[in-house]
């Protein structure tokens, strides 16, 4: 099968992440790498052409050029290649100017499957895969936590807030998965020296047939207006186990009358 | 303004997260309509106006028995373009993000996920969210409309604001590709044993238990305490642990006076069914565990070594 594997780069997790007060986005010039819940989503890739007679593995993103490095670790665990959407135009994409960019690139692939990942780590974004489908007219299942492919169908076991759902679709189709479908492997070393050499295609968004009025801020739909602290929890009081852990949570939790 | 509220429905009931956004957005806007999609739903129609919609659209077809998104897509979309609606909200959930995903693309209109609150005046309408783990907030807009927003779970408790709510039925047409997707079997989890929501203490457990055995740990932690076990979203996937103790976004939404987590790292998902819990007490080996950030009291340390220990003191104390 071709396997399109929806990725993105993100900034690293941790208390150094900010929004820059300026252009109210995600400030991203620290240290980054690819999405985490992405590797379910290369990992998922990966075992089904392993188990079902091989294909292709493609990633398909929009970033900065320097989102390859991020990408090569996709292609280090056993993807074929990347396809970077790169372009200034681009940058500072909602939703809608995002979904249009990947959907058209993918397109151009006309995979069997399209998966993403369940969230993004930055964002916490989980509608993206919603918005492609439509784009693609493809039919959608998300939050997948198995996944099955026999004679041309997908059959997805969907948790939702009441359960498991079992859902049948054609392919080609746009899947969403959770992170407990799978482990994701480690690269090898031979991946990991492998990886640089493997195709990475940047491409602008001249070349996917997206006008530049409907990528980046021109056409995108929402904005961000303002930022302010969130109200505070109160103080962290933070202990480490010496052995007497036990002992100081009990204290703690007489002295609010819990116990 | 006007404003249309999806309301999504299980079994004979609207759900309760959508029927507070229906009443806060009334409450915003008094030209606010509601739309019910299923197969049998006509019932369900009186409910919308007692919360607040002055119109209820109902499309009632055996077609959208399966709670899929991508028909409901079609059928909001038509509904926006003949009716013009500014504002399209919804109770967050795995359906409702799934259609609002869909209905961005085929509208070409701006979606903000995950807001916690909404203010509007003269056609304007701001949501707020927090981001970024929730080190931020931010008020966020939209620069066209349709308007859609998803808004988290146990944002907004229905209020009874009762409106005329007349029903107009809607003629069903739907995309070729849109009822592709078909359910094979719907979940219907019957609720066993006392409810997670219900207990005023909860000790949860995640994939840092390492093994579902390490669950004894904590129900006899739990037992000692007069509590319940609860669970994440990593556990309940990999068999561990029952889908009803599920604690997250699509698990249960708790607010217990004591949430003890132990080996749960605090992603997101996890973190908005349990961050209104008035104590938060967490165990976790991985000093940088995203937990700790929003924890009351956070123990560094191995859980199997200070539950079952916490677990003696306590029956100890108790006698």
């Amino acid at each position: 099968m071709k396997i399109a594997v929806c990725v993105k780069e993100v900034p690293d997790a941790g208390p150094l992440r900010k929004i820059d007060p300026d252009t109210k986005r995600i400030d991203r010039s620290g240290d980054r790498s690819l999405n985490t819940y992405d590797l379910n989503a290369i990992e998922e890739a990966l075992r089904l052409n392993e188990a079902g007679g091989g294909g292709e593995v493609v990633l398909v993103s929009l970033g900065p050029d320097r989102a390859l490095e991020s990408l090569r670790k996709g292609l280090a665990m056993g993807a074929d290649r990347a396809v970077l959407i790169s372009d200034d135009a681009a940058v500072g994409s909602d939703l809608v100017a995002t979904s249009l960019a990947l959907a058209e690139a993918i397109k151009r692939e006309s995979p069997d499957l399209v998966l993403f990942g369940q969230a993004a780590g930055d964002s916490d974004g989980a509608v993206l895969w919603a918005a492609v489908a439509d784009r693609l007219r493809l039919p959608v299942i998300s939050q997948i936590s198995e996944l099955e492919v026999a004679g041309g169908n997908v059959t997805a076991k969907r948790q939702t807030e009441f359960g498991y759902d079992r859902i049948q679709a054609p392919l080609p189709a746009v899947l969403a998965v959770s992170d407990s479908l799978n482990e994701p492997r480690y690269p090898s070393l031979k991946g990991i020296m492998g990886a640089k050499k493997k195709p990475q295609d940047v491409v602008s968004l001249a070349d996917i047939g997206v006008p530049a009025d409907r990528a980046g801020q021109a056409g995108s739909r929402t904005t961000v207006t303002a930022l302010s602290p969130p109200p505070s929890r109160g103080d962290t009081q933070k202990i480490e186990d010496d052995g007497s852990a036990a002992q100081k949570v009990l204290d703690y939790l007489v002295e609010r009358k819990l116990v | 303004m006007s404003t249309l509220v999806f309301l999504e429905h299980h079994g004979s009931g609207i759900q309760k997260a959508a029927l507070g956004v229906l009443s806060k957005a009334a409450s915003l806007d008094s030209d606010t309509s509601a739309v019910i999609i299923g197969s049998g739903v006509s019932g369900l129609a009186h409910e919308a106006a007692k919360y607040g919609a002055a119109r209820v659209f109902v499309a009632d077809d055996a077609s959208l028995a399966a709670p899929l998104p991508q028909a409901r897509v079609d059928i909001i979309a038509n509904l926006v373009r003949a009716h013009g609606f500014q504002n399209v909200l919804f109770g967050a959930s795995v359906l409702a993000s799934d259609i609002a995903g869909g209905l961005s693309a085929r509208l070409d209109a701006g979606l903000n996920w995950d807001l916690t609150d909404l203010e509007g005046s003269a056609g304007a309408l701001v949501g707020k969210r927090s981001a970024l783990g929730d080190t931020v907030l931010v008020d966020v807009g939209w620069t066209s409309e349709p308007r859609l927003g998803l808004i988290r779970s146990g944002s907004f408790e229905p209020a009874e604001r009762p409106a005329a709510g007349a029903v107009e039925n809607v003629a069903i047409a739907l995309e070729d590709f849109s009822s592709k997707a078909q359910m094979v079997e719907q979940a219907n989890e019957a609720q066993t044993g006392p409810s997670i929501e219900e207990a005023d203490i909860l000790v949860a457990g995640g994939r840092g238990l390492g093994t579902p055995e390490a669950f004894s740990e904590l129900e006899g932690l739990a037992a000692a305490l007069g509590g319940a076990v609860a669970s994440t979203r990593a556990v309940v996937d990999s068999g561990w642990y029952p889908y009803q103790t599920q604690v997250g976004q699509t698990g249960k939404t708790v607010s217990p006076k004591l949430y003890i987590a132990c080996g749960i790292s605090g992603a997101i998902q996890h973190k908005v069914g349990m961050q209104s819990s008035q104590v938060i007490v967490s165990i976790n080996k991985d000093p940088h565990a995203a937990i700790f950030d929003f924890s009351d009291l956070a123990v560094v340390g191995d859980l199997h070594d200070i539950v079952p220990k916490l677990t003696a003191l306590v029956q100890e104390r108790k006698g």
